[in-house]
């Protein structure tokens, strides 16, 4: 292994982007293939499947065999409220694999008493948000229910094409969502990005059913980020 | 490396039925056997760094497989029952 490629890929995992060791296991060469990187023909088609599903494999492709290790950063879930959604959200983040931190700054919520085990920050979105950044890999439910403290991280979100982006609240209050958006000059599409109402429709009614519903839509936006992801590193190529 | 050791690493490119550890896992030896990480559930690693030595000394990659299949395998012990291939190969 070059120990170049080594110090490359490294620095990809560091900086949460996927990135790819190719290994001719013929000759023993290998290089370092980058999300979004154009690699053509069958092998390309290999690079993008293993983007997607996130596994590493072996492939034969016209008679040689080649080795692709995946690095595919871990999942991370910031929930921005700390409510009673989030009391339940947190353990079955941590159950589905999910580094899961939340944000509120209200501090009469966000209490260490009431959120055992878990990253939280009792400070203004935009604060944290600044010093720790969303990235693709990182997925974002807002659920405070108040505009001046979820707008702030939906904007960001959006901006950072997270593959997931939710929003508690009826139709009537994120129509008023949307609106607010648009005025800060979010197109329609970025907008139509967000899950609202938030979480899969399993007819949730308890915050810890509508937690399940939220958990399962991120992990299927999850799942299916291939696209979502592809177009944000060409619109930020 | 940065201290100037000679360093191999081994990674599971392939398995077949039960086996500890996914592909893409990947175990670190240097010349003088210290290892970090795993390719099995430690059933196979004594194996692995004993042929990781020669890799390094001799630089040229190798494909090592384990399974039930193999004699010396249930000697150091694939008692999952599970078959894996390691890739062997020195940095740089």
């Amino acid at each position: 292994m070059d120990p170049y490629c080594l110090k490359k890929l490294n620095a990809e995992r560091q900086a949460r982007r996927a990135a790819l060791l190719l290994t001719d296991l013929g000759d023993g060469r290998d290089r370092v293939i980058k999300e979004g990187d154009p690699v053509a023909g069958l092998l390309g088609d290999a690079v993008r499947q293993a983007f997607l599903s996130g596994k590493s494999s072996l492939v034969e492709i016209e008679g040689r065999s080649f080795f692709l290790n995946v690095h595919v950063p871990p999942p991370r879930l910031v929930v921005i409220g700390a409510v009673h959604i989030s009391q339940a959200l947190a353990p079955m983040a941590k159950i589905a694999g999910y580094d899961m931190e939340i944000i509120d700054p209200r501090t009469a919520f966000a209490t260490p008493e009431r959120f055992p085990d878990i990253k939280l920050f009792a400070e203004w979105p935009q604060d944290i948000l600044e010093q720790r950044p969303l990235d693709p890999y990182t997925a974002v439910a807002v659920v405070t229910h108040d505009p001046k403290i979820d707008d702030q991280a939906l904007e960001r979100a959006l901006q950072a094409g997270c593959f997931y982006v939710g929003a508690l609240g009826s139709r009537k209050t994120h129509a008023k969502r949307v609106e607010r958006l648009k005025a800060l000059g979010f197109s329609e599409d970025e907008i139509a990005l967000i899950h609202s109402p938030i979480g899969l429709d399993i007819g949730a009614a308890s915050p810890a059913e509508i937690a399940v519903a939220v958990m399962a839509e991120v992990i299927k936006a999850f799942r299916a980020r291939g696209l979502q992801t592809a177009r944000h590193l060409e619109k930020t190529a | 490396m940065a201290e100037g050791r000679d360093v191999a690493i081994a990674t599971v490119v392939e398995t077949w039925g039960s086996a500890p550890r996914p592909v893409g896992s990947h175990l670190v030896i240097d010349e003088a056997g210290n290892f970090e990480g795993s390719v099995s559930g430690g059933c196979v690693e004594g194996s692995v760094i004993a042929e990781a030595m020669d890799v390094i000394s001799q630089g040229t990659p190798r494909m090592l497989e384990f399974g039930v299949a193999d004699e010396t395998a249930w000697q150091v012990g694939l008692s999952c029952g599970g078959r894996i291939k390691v890739y062997v190969e020195r940095l740089g």
